[in-house]
Protein backbone atom coordinates (compact mmCIF):
# COMPACT_ATOMS: atom_id res chain seq x y z
CA UNK A 1 0.00 0.00 0.00
CA UNK A 2 1.18 3.56 -0.74
CA UNK A 3 0.53 5.70 2.31
CA UNK A 4 1.05 9.40 2.95
CA UNK A 5 1.24 10.65 6.50
CA UNK A 6 0.86 14.39 7.02
CA UNK A 7 2.23 15.51 10.38
CA UNK A 8 5.16 13.68 11.88
CA UNK A 9 4.69 14.11 15.60
CA UNK A 10 4.79 11.20 17.99
CA UNK A 11 1.73 9.48 16.53
CA UNK A 12 2.67 10.14 12.90
CA UNK A 13 6.24 8.95 13.43
CA UNK A 14 5.09 5.86 15.28
CA UNK A 15 2.58 4.87 12.62
CA UNK A 16 5.00 5.62 9.77
CA UNK A 17 7.55 3.29 11.38
CA UNK A 18 4.97 0.58 11.89
CA UNK A 19 3.69 0.65 8.29
CA UNK A 20 7.21 0.90 6.90
CA UNK A 21 8.32 -2.17 8.85
CA UNK A 22 5.37 -4.06 7.39
CA UNK A 23 6.63 -3.29 3.89
CA UNK A 24 4.27 -0.48 2.87
CA UNK A 25 5.54 2.50 0.91
CA UNK A 26 5.27 5.47 3.24
CA UNK A 27 5.83 9.19 2.57
CA UNK A 28 5.85 11.53 5.53
CA UNK A 29 5.10 15.25 5.16
CA UNK A 30 5.86 17.71 7.91
CA UNK A 31 5.80 21.48 7.85
CA UNK A 32 8.98 23.50 8.07
CA UNK A 33 8.21 25.04 11.42
CA UNK A 34 9.28 28.60 12.01
CA UNK A 35 9.10 28.31 15.78
CA UNK A 36 12.64 28.42 17.17
CA UNK A 37 11.79 25.82 19.80
CA UNK A 38 11.17 23.26 17.07
CA UNK A 39 13.77 24.43 14.60
CA UNK A 40 16.43 23.52 17.14
CA UNK A 41 15.43 19.90 16.93
CA UNK A 42 15.80 17.67 13.92
CA UNK A 43 12.86 17.36 11.52
CA UNK A 44 11.25 13.96 11.60
CA UNK A 45 12.89 13.12 14.90
CA UNK A 46 10.04 10.80 15.77
CA UNK A 47 10.73 8.44 12.87
CA UNK A 48 12.59 5.26 13.79
CA UNK A 49 16.15 4.95 12.44
CA UNK A 50 15.08 1.98 10.35
CA UNK A 51 12.54 4.09 8.37
CA UNK A 52 13.08 3.58 4.63
CA UNK A 53 10.27 5.77 3.30
CA UNK A 54 10.36 9.34 2.02
CA UNK A 55 10.36 12.50 4.09
CA UNK A 56 9.09 15.73 2.59
CA UNK A 57 9.46 19.09 4.29
CA UNK A 58 6.43 21.23 3.41
CA UNK A 59 2.83 22.19 4.02
CA UNK A 60 0.51 19.18 3.80
CA UNK A 61 -2.35 21.35 2.51
CA UNK A 62 -0.30 22.48 -0.50
CA UNK A 63 -1.18 20.61 -3.70
CA UNK A 64 2.41 20.70 -4.97
CA UNK A 65 3.82 19.30 -1.74
CA UNK A 66 1.22 16.52 -1.79
CA UNK A 67 2.07 15.71 -5.41
CA UNK A 68 5.71 15.52 -4.42
CA UNK A 69 4.72 13.04 -1.73
CA UNK A 70 3.14 10.91 -4.45
CA UNK A 71 -0.53 11.58 -3.72
CA UNK A 72 -1.48 10.71 -7.29
CA UNK A 73 -0.71 7.05 -6.63
CA UNK A 74 -1.49 6.97 -2.90
CA UNK A 75 -3.94 4.43 -1.51
CA UNK A 76 -4.34 6.21 1.80
CA UNK A 77 -3.64 9.54 3.46
CA UNK A 78 -3.58 10.14 7.20
CA UNK A 79 -3.66 13.73 8.45
CA UNK A 80 -2.15 13.76 11.93
CA UNK A 81 -0.85 17.28 12.54
CA UNK A 82 -1.64 19.19 15.71
CA UNK A 83 -4.19 21.34 13.88
CA UNK A 84 -7.73 19.99 13.42
CA UNK A 85 -8.38 22.41 10.56
CA UNK A 86 -5.19 21.61 8.71
CA UNK A 87 -5.98 17.91 9.03
CA UNK A 88 -9.49 18.42 7.68
CA UNK A 89 -8.20 20.48 4.76
CA UNK A 90 -5.49 17.96 3.85
CA UNK A 91 -7.95 15.07 4.10
CA UNK A 92 -10.52 16.80 1.90
CA UNK A 93 -7.90 17.70 -0.72
CA UNK A 94 -6.80 14.06 -0.79
CA UNK A 95 -10.33 12.75 -1.13
CA UNK A 96 -12.06 15.36 -3.31
CA UNK A 97 -9.21 16.56 -5.52
CA UNK A 98 -6.94 13.52 -5.81
CA UNK A 99 -9.52 10.78 -5.24
CA UNK A 100 -7.51 8.97 -2.55
CA UNK A 101 -9.64 6.03 -1.40
CA UNK A 102 -8.84 5.88 2.28
CA UNK A 103 -8.52 9.15 4.13
CA UNK A 104 -8.35 9.61 7.88
CA UNK A 105 -8.04 12.89 9.77
CA UNK A 106 -7.22 13.38 13.40
CA UNK A 107 -9.71 15.89 14.74
CA UNK A 108 -9.62 16.47 18.46
CA UNK A 109 -12.81 18.54 18.62
CA UNK A 110 -15.62 15.94 18.77
CA UNK A 111 -18.13 18.29 17.11
CA UNK A 112 -15.94 18.84 14.09
CA UNK A 113 -15.05 15.13 14.03
CA UNK A 114 -18.71 14.17 13.82
CA UNK A 115 -19.66 16.83 11.28
CA UNK A 116 -16.98 15.80 8.81
CA UNK A 117 -17.62 12.10 9.35
CA UNK A 118 -21.16 12.76 8.19
CA UNK A 119 -19.64 14.44 5.12
CA UNK A 120 -17.74 11.27 4.32
CA UNK A 121 -14.33 12.17 5.74
CA UNK A 122 -13.11 9.51 8.10
CA UNK A 123 -12.22 11.26 11.33
CA UNK A 124 -11.24 10.25 14.81
CA UNK A 125 -11.01 12.34 17.90
CA UNK A 126 -8.24 11.61 20.38
CA UNK A 127 -10.48 13.08 23.03
CA UNK A 128 -13.25 10.51 22.63
CA UNK A 129 -11.06 7.53 21.68
CA UNK A 130 -8.67 7.94 24.56
CA UNK A 131 -11.45 8.83 26.96
CA UNK A 132 -13.51 5.79 25.94
CA UNK A 133 -10.51 3.51 26.19
CA UNK A 134 -9.62 4.72 29.67
CA UNK A 135 -13.23 4.36 30.71
CA UNK A 136 -13.34 0.80 29.37
CA UNK A 137 -10.10 -0.07 31.15
CA UNK A 138 -11.40 1.30 34.42
CA UNK A 139 -14.71 -0.39 34.54
CA UNK A 140 -17.25 -2.57 32.91
CA UNK A 141 -15.43 -3.42 29.69
CA UNK A 142 -11.95 -4.62 30.69
CA UNK A 143 -11.56 -6.75 27.56
CA UNK A 144 -11.61 -3.89 25.05
CA UNK A 145 -8.91 -2.10 26.95
CA UNK A 146 -6.79 -5.18 27.48
CA UNK A 147 -6.58 -6.22 23.82
CA UNK A 148 -5.58 -2.74 22.78
CA UNK A 149 -3.11 -2.30 25.60
CA UNK A 150 -1.48 -5.65 24.83
CA UNK A 151 -0.89 -4.59 21.21
CA UNK A 152 0.29 -1.15 22.21
CA UNK A 153 2.73 -2.51 24.79
CA UNK A 154 4.19 -4.90 22.20
CA UNK A 155 4.82 -2.00 19.80
CA UNK A 156 6.29 -0.03 22.64
CA UNK A 157 8.75 -2.83 23.41
CA UNK A 158 9.85 -2.84 19.74
CA UNK A 159 10.45 0.87 19.88
CA UNK A 160 12.50 0.66 23.06
CA UNK A 161 14.67 -2.09 21.60
CA UNK A 162 15.39 -0.22 18.43
CA UNK A 163 18.97 1.07 18.00
CA UNK A 164 19.49 4.66 19.06
CA UNK A 165 19.93 7.46 16.57
CA UNK A 166 23.11 9.50 16.63
CA UNK A 167 22.38 12.33 19.05
CA UNK A 168 21.48 15.67 17.49
CA UNK A 169 24.18 18.19 18.26
CA UNK A 170 23.09 21.18 20.27
CA UNK A 171 24.04 24.51 18.73
CA UNK B 1 -28.78 42.21 7.17
CA UNK B 2 -27.11 40.14 9.87
CA UNK B 3 -23.44 39.24 9.42
CA UNK B 4 -21.19 37.03 11.49
CA UNK B 5 -17.53 37.94 11.07
CA UNK B 6 -15.02 35.27 12.14
CA UNK B 7 -11.68 36.76 13.12
CA UNK B 8 -11.06 40.28 14.44
CA UNK B 9 -7.68 41.01 12.94
CA UNK B 10 -7.17 44.14 10.86
CA UNK B 11 -9.43 42.83 8.10
CA UNK B 12 -12.19 41.63 10.43
CA UNK B 13 -12.11 44.79 12.50
CA UNK B 14 -12.37 47.25 9.62
CA UNK B 15 -14.84 45.10 7.72
CA UNK B 16 -17.12 44.96 10.77
CA UNK B 17 -16.82 48.68 11.27
CA UNK B 18 -17.81 49.30 7.65
CA UNK B 19 -20.77 46.91 7.91
CA UNK B 20 -21.98 48.61 11.09
CA UNK B 21 -21.67 52.03 9.50
CA UNK B 22 -23.87 50.91 6.62
CA UNK B 23 -26.54 49.93 9.14
CA UNK B 24 -26.04 46.16 9.32
CA UNK B 25 -26.11 43.99 12.40
CA UNK B 26 -22.77 42.32 13.14
CA UNK B 27 -21.36 39.76 15.54
CA UNK B 28 -17.60 39.22 15.59
CA UNK B 29 -16.08 35.97 16.86
CA UNK B 30 -12.48 36.28 18.05
CA UNK B 31 -10.51 33.62 19.92
CA UNK B 32 -7.87 35.92 21.41
CA UNK B 33 -9.22 37.57 24.56
CA UNK B 34 -7.07 40.69 24.39
CA UNK B 35 -7.89 41.31 20.76
CA UNK B 36 -11.58 40.70 21.49
CA UNK B 37 -11.49 43.30 24.30
CA UNK B 38 -9.65 45.77 22.07
CA UNK B 39 -12.30 45.53 19.37
CA UNK B 40 -15.15 45.55 21.88
CA UNK B 41 -13.89 48.86 23.29
CA UNK B 42 -14.07 50.40 19.83
CA UNK B 43 -17.12 48.82 18.24
CA UNK B 44 -19.33 48.06 21.23
CA UNK B 45 -20.51 44.79 22.71
CA UNK B 46 -20.78 42.85 19.49
CA UNK B 47 -17.70 40.71 20.07
CA UNK B 48 -17.79 37.09 21.18
CA UNK B 49 -14.60 35.75 22.72
CA UNK B 50 -14.58 32.18 21.39
CA UNK B 51 -12.92 30.02 18.74
CA UNK B 52 -14.92 30.51 15.52
CA UNK B 53 -13.98 27.06 14.24
CA UNK B 54 -16.04 25.37 16.93
CA UNK B 55 -19.66 24.53 16.20
CA UNK B 56 -20.90 25.72 19.55
CA UNK B 57 -19.46 29.23 19.16
CA UNK B 58 -21.12 29.53 15.76
CA UNK B 59 -24.49 28.50 17.18
CA UNK B 60 -24.15 31.02 20.00
CA UNK B 61 -23.23 33.75 17.52
CA UNK B 62 -26.50 33.04 15.72
CA UNK B 63 -25.07 31.68 12.49
CA UNK B 64 -28.36 29.90 11.84
CA UNK B 65 -30.20 33.21 11.49
CA UNK B 66 -27.32 35.11 9.88
CA UNK B 67 -27.61 36.21 6.27
CA UNK B 68 -23.90 35.62 5.78
CA UNK B 69 -20.77 34.47 7.55
CA UNK B 70 -17.42 35.92 6.56
CA UNK B 71 -14.26 34.10 7.69
CA UNK B 72 -11.29 36.46 7.63
CA UNK B 73 -8.64 34.94 9.90
CA UNK B 74 -5.05 34.73 8.68
CA UNK B 75 -5.22 30.93 8.51
CA UNK B 76 -6.65 29.40 5.32
CA UNK B 77 -7.39 25.97 6.79
CA UNK B 78 -9.28 27.64 9.63
CA UNK B 79 -11.28 29.84 7.25
CA UNK B 80 -12.21 26.77 5.21
CA UNK B 81 -13.44 24.82 8.23
CA UNK B 82 -15.30 27.84 9.69
CA UNK B 83 -17.20 28.24 6.41
CA UNK B 84 -17.92 24.54 5.97
CA UNK B 85 -19.17 24.20 9.56
CA UNK B 86 -21.46 27.22 9.22
CA UNK B 87 -22.80 25.93 5.92
CA UNK B 88 -23.45 22.39 7.17
CA UNK B 89 -24.33 22.76 10.84
CA UNK B 90 -26.00 26.18 10.88
CA UNK B 91 -27.21 26.27 7.27
CA UNK B 92 -25.93 29.82 6.92
CA UNK B 93 -27.13 30.74 3.41
CA UNK B 94 -23.98 32.57 2.34
CA UNK B 95 -20.43 31.92 3.46
CA UNK B 96 -17.40 33.89 2.30
CA UNK B 97 -13.80 32.91 2.98
CA UNK B 98 -10.69 35.03 2.94
CA UNK B 99 -7.93 33.17 1.14
CA UNK B 100 -4.43 34.19 2.14
CA UNK B 101 -2.59 31.92 -0.29
CA UNK B 102 -4.07 32.64 -3.76
CA UNK B 103 -3.40 29.02 -4.74
CA UNK B 104 -6.13 27.99 -2.31
CA UNK B 105 -8.92 29.79 -4.20
CA UNK B 106 -9.42 26.83 -6.50
CA UNK B 107 -9.07 24.37 -3.61
CA UNK B 108 -11.83 26.15 -1.67
CA UNK B 109 -14.11 26.09 -4.72
CA UNK B 110 -13.61 22.37 -5.17
CA UNK B 111 -14.42 21.85 -1.49
CA UNK B 112 -17.73 23.71 -1.77
CA UNK B 113 -16.81 27.26 -0.73
CA UNK B 114 -17.65 29.29 -3.83
CA UNK B 115 -17.06 32.78 -2.55
CA UNK B 116 -13.49 33.61 -1.73
CA UNK B 117 -11.56 36.85 -1.42
CA UNK B 118 -7.84 36.81 -1.89
CA UNK B 119 -6.22 40.00 -0.69
CA UNK B 120 -3.08 39.07 -2.58
CA UNK B 121 -5.04 38.78 -5.80
CA UNK B 122 -6.94 42.01 -5.21
CA UNK B 123 -3.65 43.82 -4.58
CA UNK B 124 -2.07 42.24 -7.64
CA UNK B 125 -4.99 43.37 -9.77
CA UNK B 126 -4.75 46.92 -8.44
CA UNK B 127 -1.02 47.00 -9.08
CA UNK B 128 -1.40 45.56 -12.56
CA UNK B 129 -4.04 48.16 -13.36
CA UNK B 130 -1.67 50.91 -12.27
CA UNK B 131 1.19 49.59 -14.37
CA UNK B 132 1.47 51.08 -17.87
CA UNK B 133 2.00 47.64 -19.43
CA UNK B 134 -1.77 47.24 -19.60
CA UNK B 135 -2.58 43.95 -21.17
CA UNK B 136 -4.76 41.33 -19.64
CA UNK B 137 -6.29 41.72 -16.16
CA UNK B 138 -8.92 39.70 -14.38
CA UNK B 139 -10.61 42.56 -12.46
CA UNK B 140 -12.91 40.73 -10.07
CA UNK B 141 -14.77 37.51 -9.52
CA UNK B 142 -18.54 37.81 -9.63
CA UNK B 143 -20.23 36.92 -6.34
CA UNK B 144 -22.21 33.72 -6.20
CA UNK B 145 -21.05 32.34 -9.52
CA UNK B 146 -17.88 30.92 -11.00
CA UNK B 147 -17.52 33.89 -13.33
CA UNK B 148 -15.27 36.88 -13.48
CA UNK B 149 -14.82 40.23 -15.18
CA UNK B 150 -11.68 40.63 -17.31
CA UNK B 151 -10.22 43.73 -18.90
CA UNK B 152 -7.93 43.33 -21.87
CA UNK B 153 -6.18 45.98 -23.92
CA UNK B 154 -5.93 45.35 -27.65
CA UNK B 155 -2.29 45.63 -28.67
CA UNK B 156 -0.68 46.19 -32.10
CA UNK B 157 -0.19 43.04 -34.10
CA UNK B 158 -2.52 40.84 -32.06
CA UNK B 159 -5.25 38.84 -33.82
CA UNK B 160 -8.24 40.96 -32.66
CA UNK B 161 -6.81 44.33 -33.79
CA UNK B 162 -9.01 45.60 -36.63
CA UNK B 163 -11.36 42.62 -36.40
CA UNK B 164 -14.98 42.64 -35.26
CA UNK B 165 -16.15 41.53 -31.84
CA UNK B 166 -18.14 38.74 -33.47
CA UNK B 167 -15.00 37.19 -34.93
CA UNK B 168 -13.24 36.86 -31.57
CA UNK B 169 -12.59 33.23 -30.71
CA UNK B 170 -13.96 33.49 -27.19
CA UNK B 171 -14.75 30.31 -25.24
CA UNK B 172 -18.41 29.43 -24.76
CA UNK B 173 -20.01 31.30 -21.90
CA UNK B 174 -17.77 34.35 -22.34
CA UNK B 175 -19.26 37.61 -23.58
CA UNK B 176 -18.05 41.11 -24.31
CA UNK B 177 -19.79 43.60 -22.01
CA UNK B 178 -18.43 46.78 -23.48
CA UNK B 179 -15.37 48.64 -24.69
CA UNK B 180 -13.52 51.58 -23.27
CA UNK B 181 -12.20 53.60 -26.23
CA UNK B 182 -10.21 56.78 -25.57
CA UNK B 183 -11.59 56.91 -22.03
CA UNK B 184 -15.22 56.52 -23.08
CA UNK B 185 -17.36 53.50 -22.35
CA UNK B 186 -19.14 52.25 -25.44
CA UNK B 187 -21.54 49.51 -26.34
CA UNK B 188 -20.17 46.55 -28.27
CA UNK B 189 -22.05 44.21 -30.58
CA UNK B 190 -20.81 41.55 -32.98
CA UNK B 191 -20.13 44.12 -35.73
CA UNK B 192 -18.10 46.53 -33.59
CA UNK B 193 -14.55 46.74 -34.98
CA UNK B 194 -11.81 46.56 -32.35
CA UNK B 195 -9.08 49.20 -32.50
CA UNK B 196 -5.60 49.15 -31.03
CA UNK B 197 -5.78 50.64 -27.52
CA UNK B 198 -9.37 49.54 -26.93
CA UNK B 199 -9.95 48.12 -23.47
CA UNK B 200 -12.38 45.25 -23.84
CA UNK B 201 -14.47 44.21 -20.84
CA UNK B 202 -15.25 40.50 -20.92
CA UNK B 203 -17.46 38.47 -18.62
CA UNK B 204 -16.24 34.91 -18.55
CA UNK B 205 -16.34 31.68 -16.58
CA UNK B 206 -13.28 31.80 -14.31
CA UNK B 207 -12.18 28.41 -15.62
CA UNK B 208 -11.95 29.75 -19.18
CA UNK B 209 -9.64 32.65 -18.32
CA UNK B 210 -6.71 31.28 -20.30
CA UNK B 211 -8.83 30.84 -23.42
CA UNK B 212 -10.06 34.43 -23.16
CA UNK B 213 -6.46 35.54 -22.83
CA UNK B 214 -5.56 33.60 -25.97
CA UNK B 215 -8.46 35.08 -27.93
CA UNK B 216 -7.63 38.66 -27.01
CA UNK B 217 -3.88 38.71 -26.61
CA UNK B 218 -2.89 36.16 -29.24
Amino acid sequence: MNVIIVGCGRVGGFLAGLLDSEGHRVSVVDIASTSPARAERAWFQHLPTSFKGETILGDGTDLEVLRQAGIERADALLALTEGDNRNLMAAQIAQKIFGVKQVIAKVNDPVRAQTYREMGINTFSRTTILGTLLHAMLQEDREVGEVLMRKALAHEADMVNEPLKAPVKAR
Amino acid sequence: MYFVVAGAGEVGFHLSQALLESGHEVTIIEADRRRANFVQERLGSIVMNAPADEGRAQMEAGCSRADALIAVTGDDAKNLVICQLAKIRCRTPRVIARVNNPKNEIVFKTLGIDETISSTRVLMNVIEQELPSGGFMPLMSLAGSANELIEAEIAIGTPPAGKSVGSLRLPSGALVGGIIRKGKLMHADDDTKLEVGDRVMVFSPTASESEVRKALMG
